[in-house]
């Protein structure tokens, strides 16, 4: 199992409230229940998965927390902010579930997908400065994709899409990363340098991450914080304590079995 | 001057052509992108509902084609944000609607000797110079818009979602954009006519994406193939006698087919 440590420095804007709030959460489509009564927090440095069965609700909770879906019921505050007032959206870099749903004909270079993370920094009717370009280069450097930038995005493979997209929501400057189902369709190679990539975030840079993963086993090994959620919460807090609780056989059924074993690049150290 | 434009209207109606010529592909691009490439035919048809009602209240045709066609356009949009529908299935009703009511009026206003074929098919011979005028600030006023918007259209076509979580105002864009469709269609339609001006908004933008090697580089030959397009259209349409809307949607497919054949290779 990897080294968990805190990451080196914690955000400027901890002063805020949590990035996360969420108390007595209920959402209802058509009047049957998605989630109910979810309440959790996330906090200033978490690396935090929200896993649970097909189905359990974890992408509408997803949408719920990013104000895509208002709650039925219950409160949701982005640091310290109710969500309807919340304005500062910058500070949270989303990656959805495009790399997935990719249409490969879109004429756009992978320089044109990431300066979309500028697109809402640099206002309306407004072109792009010269420091939102360098914030683009950093951005592309960071994910190792920077010499591909003239490269139409449609032409590269599952893993570097997500690359790019990781890329557009750095660009941005976020203090939180929140991702959808990011490993889906990924190879093997590509999830590991997912996975090298957050821990280089959430280590180095000290980055709020928050993924929403089916993969279960991966999830415990690499998050500080785990929300287990079928339709209502089932656990938050640590894998070890998840693991302690038995809380993944609540989840998964009595015949789920944990299956460990070791992958390459859960050997590695992170690179701190 | 070559002799074509010599003549009044075919300079009237090259000058309106390419100003439609210049704004259709560049909002055509964005509603290719967002799969809804079947709008501005719908649109189209909303216009000629407009065309008739025109006539039937003794209001100008384009003036009322204007008006009907935004209000289609507000409307359709309003529909897809709330996904009562599938986005094609509640374009095909909005055409068909739009088309029988469009009928009926025809028909009760048959009196007032509406030659509906000529907005049907275009006719470039009854562009006045009150038209120019309305195609040249309206067409000015929709191509600064998609200029000054063109980063933010782009994020939007690409993951609306995430341009969304962005902090952009999408709702107010993606209004912006489809009242700038709207208005498009409606100053297409004395030039390529109602049934081809989508084509005009397509077209050029599908063959642009063939041989594109950037969204920056597809938009400059989208605008191209389509001034290419207007040009080469109306001169044979003068020279071989035949409709201009036909011609320039023809030229238009031709092009398309030769970066089509360049992309496969």
């Amino acid at each position: 199992m990897i080294e968990r440590s805190a990451p080196m420095a914690l955000s400027p804007k901890a002063a805020d409230g949590p990035p996360f709030r969420v108390e007595g959460v209920s959402f209802r489509y058509g009047g049957s229940p998605i989630i109910q009564n979810v309440s959790f927090v996330v906090d200033w440095g978490d690396f935090v998965g929200i896993i649970g069965p097909n189905g359990s609700g974890k992408s509408t909770l997803l949408k719920l927390l990013l104000g895509l879906l208002k709650p039925t019921e219950g409160a949701i505050e982005i640091c310290g902010t109710p969500l309807r007032e919340f304005r500062e959206w910058r500070r949270i870099g989303y990656v959805s579930q495009r790399v997935t749903h990719f249409d490969p004909g879109f004429p756009a270079t992978v320089w044109e997908v990431v300066s979309q993370g500028r697109t809402a920094r640099a206002g309306l009717f407004r072109r792009l400065s010269q420091h939102d370009r360098n914030l683009i280069s950093s951005a592309l450097e960071e994910v190792g994709m920077l010499e591909m930038k003239q490269r139409l995005v449609g032409t590269l493979s599952g893993g570097q899409q997500q690359r790019v997209f990781i890329a557009r929501a750095l660009a941005q400057e976020p203090d939180i990363l929140v991702l959808d189902e990011p490993t889906i369709g990924v190879d093997p190679e590509a999830h590991q340098q997912f996975f090298h990539i957050m821990r280089k975030l959430h280590h180095d840079k000290g980055l709020t991450i928050l993924i929403v993963s089916h993969e279960v086993d991966v999830m415990m090994e690499e998050v500080t914080k785990l929300v287990c959620l079928n339709r209502s919460l089932l656990f938050s807090g640590t894998p070890e304590q998840c693991l302690k609780d038995n809380c993944l056989i609540d989840l998964y059924g009595e015949g789920f079995h944990r299956v460990t074993h070791a992958h390459p690049w859960t050997e590695a150290k992170p690179d701190a | 001057m070559p002799e074509v434009f010599q003549y009044s209207f075919m300079l009237r109606a090259l000058v309106a052509g390419l100003v439609v010529g210049l704004v259709a592909p560049l909002i055509g691009t964005f509603l290719v992108l967002r799969r809804f490439a079947f709008f501005a035919d719908t649109l189209a048809h909303t216009a000629l509902l407009g065309v008739a009602l025109g006539v039937l209240m003794n209001v100008l045709p384009s003036l009322a084609a204007l008006v009907v066609c935004t209000l289609a356009a507000i409307a359709v949009e309003q529909l897809r944000v709330r996904r009562r529908l599938p986005s094609d299935a509640m374009l095909a009703l909005f055409l068909s609607g739009s088309l029988a009511l469009a009928l009926v009026v025809i028909s009760i206003a048959r009196g007032f000797n509406v030659n509906i074929l000529s907005y049907l098919f275009g006719s470039i011979t009854t562009v006045q110079d009150a038209d120019l005028w309305v195609t040249l600030v309206l067409g000015g006023l929709a191509l600064l818009l998609v200029l000054a918007l063109n980063k933010e259209l782009l994020y939007i076509s690409f993951d609306e979602e995430s341009a969304r979580v962005s902090g952009l105002p999408v709702s107010s864009i993606n209004l912006i954009t489809v009242v700038i469709a709207a208005a498009t269609v409606a100053l297409a339609m004395k030039i390529v006519g109602t049934l081809l001006v989508g084509a005009l908004m397509v077209i050029p933008v599908l063959a642009a994406f063939q041989v594109a090697r950037s969204f920056k580089s597809a938009m400059v030959l989208a605008v191209t193939f389509s001034l290419v397009s207007v040009v080469a259209g109306l001169v044979s349409s003068f020279y071989l006698n035949i409709v201009a809307g036909g011609a320039i949607v023809l030229v238009a497919l031709l092009i398309f087919g030769g970066s089509f054949a360049f992309h496969r290779r």
